[in-house]
């Protein structure tokens, strides 16, 4: 019999006992969150086919929302001439960072893409391919600490998403009227909101914020509604997280096919 | 690694399996253990290479068409079989700046405070410091970094006493420090083990992490607070 005694070493890179399909989880994260890199940086990168007016519809993708620069619709009209044409622009690449950065360095997210694309670890319990660590205490990653201003710049692009919502209920017909109505567009633009919203309102600074920084919070009734509301969002955090990200990028694609006529918009109401 | 055959039956737990093999083939098997009923925090293991308490791991959970893997807690040295040296755990605990009351409320000297200030750090009370969530953080268990960083129980700990409604004490630049709050990265492995379902990232370190990020990272807040000084 051999003898008792344990000696551990240091496992080496994806060496676990771990008999479960441990290794599904971060792939699935990987395929997921790469896929929605690529895509969302093509189409920021079109620049065209990101606003859909047939029909008399309006709908504009959210990876283009607000349109600050570069049409005639947009806050501060056309594409200035002083961009050098060899320049790439796109309306999106002024706004895209936002809500970029603020999955970037949310909580969520960082745990999953921590896990998924840099194996650190890989999951848990199972070994890792570097012996160095850092982990956010020092640059690069202490800039994760800037995660509560991206919140705040994202509640403010949920306002403007909002308002494209109510932009699409409203339907220009051949004579000029606009009328109240409802396509397949307008559901999902506001599914959009709902799901942005959900992810957004329950994020863990926001939480933070709006109360979790107080030991007592029972002197302050409102502030403890608000901070049992996102809470409550907080713990459906990773699910809001997927869900948001699938719907934003269906938005996109539903407004670009539409607009580029493969697809037709159905109108309800 | 040993191999030990044992004769299992219904409602078996993994504990019930080593004590037995104890009994029957291996009498200096070195095993801790204690209540049986996950209330002890003594015979934590990995089971099947997860981090489990051994009398909380039903064997009909497990694969059974394979034999079930036993060892001891990755994170701290090993001194016999099943067994680790726990006690750096306990060192850590004393740099832990203490519980540090107001004033009391009343002439008779006691406090006044509502259930539900003190609802978020009952959560962390219910800590049976099994050091599961310590054997499975990867900043621990593979980085060996223990001199810089307390590791996910203390920083419960440390968040049932910088969240207590009547302490008054302020532990966020040692957190920052000296206890290495941000080694961690989320992984919610912690979480994940804790028997007693602690959401220890989301309630407890994503919270001190903000506290910390008020205190030395946002210049807003920075800004905020020398007006009011002022």
């Amino acid at each position: 019999m051999a003898s008792n005694l344990v000696s551990i070493t240091r496992r080496s890179a994806g060496q676990t006992m771990r008999k479960d399909l441990w290794w599904v989880t971060p792939l699935v994260t990987f395929l997921g969150l790469g896929a929605f890199v690529v895509y969302s940086t093509w189409a920021a990168f079109q620049g065209e086919h990101y606003r859909f007016i047939g029909n008399g519809a309006n709908y504009l993708s959210p990876f283009y929302s607000p349109e600050v620069l570069g049409s005639a619709t947009a806050f501060f009209g056309e594409k200035p001439g002083w961009i050098p044409e060899w320049l790439p622009f796109s309306p999106a690449f002024l706004i895209l960072w936002g809500p970029g950065g603020f999955r970037l360095t949310c909580y969520y997210y960082r745990g999953a893409y921590y896990k998924a694309f840099w194996a650190d670890p890989p999951a848990c319990s199972v070994g890792e391919p570097r012996h160095s660590y850092r982990g956010e205490n020092s640059f690069p990653l202490i800039l994760q600490n800037i995660h509560r201003y991206f919140m705040y710049l994202a509640v403010i692009f949920i306002l403007f998403l909002a308002h494209d919502v109510y932009e699409a209920l409203w339907f220009t017909d051949a004579a000029g009227n606009t009328t109240f109505g409802i396509g397949v567009g307008t559901i999902i633009l506001a599914a959009n909101v709902f799901f942005l919203g959900g992810y957004t309102f329950g994020c863990h600074s926001l939480r933070h914020l709006i109360g979790g920084w107080r030991d007592e919070l029972s002197k302050k009734p409102i502030q403890m509604s608000a901070y049992n509301c996102v809470t409550c969002l907080n713990r459906r955090h990773m699910l809001f997280a997927w869900l948001s990200l699938f719907v934003v990028g269906f938005s996109d694609i539903y407004v670009r096919l539409c607009s580029m006529g493969i697809w037709t918009d159905w109108r309800i109401i | 690694m040993v191999n030990y055959t044992t004769e299992i039956s219904e409602g078996m737990v993994v504990l019930d399996a080593v004590l037995q093999i104890q009994a029957e083939s291996a009498g200096d098997l070195a095993c801790r253990w204690n209540c049986k009923a996950g209330k002890c925090g003594s015979c934590s293991a990995e089971i099947n290479g997860k981090p489990k308490l051994m009398c909380m791991t039903r064997l009909n959970t497990l694969l059974m068409d394979e034999p079930v893997t036993i060892e001891p807690m990755r994170a701290f040295p090993p001194i016999k079989d099943l067994i680790t040296d726990v006690s750096w755990n306990f060192e850590v605990k004393k740099r832990i700046k203490k519980f540090k009351p107001r004033p009391p409320d009343a002439p008779d000297g006691t406090w006044r405070m509502y259930q539900e200030d003190i609802d978020r750090v009952q959560e962390f009370r219910k800590c049976i410091e099994c050091f599961l969530c310590q054997d499975v953080c990867h900043v621990l268990r593979d980085h060996e970094k223990h001199a810089d960083f307390i590791g996910p129980r203390f920083l419960v700990y440390a968040a049932a006493l910088e969240m207590h409604p009547l302490d008054t004490e302020d532990r966020l630049g040692e957190l920052k420090d000296a206890h290495g709050l941000g080694y961690c990265n989320i992984t919610k492995c912690c979480t994940k083990v804790c028997p007693e379902n602690i959401t220890i990232t989301d309630n407890a370190i994503i919270p001190l992490k903000e506290r910390v990020v008020d205190e030395f990272y946002d210049p807003f807040k920075k800004l905020v607070k020398l007006f009011r000084k002022k």
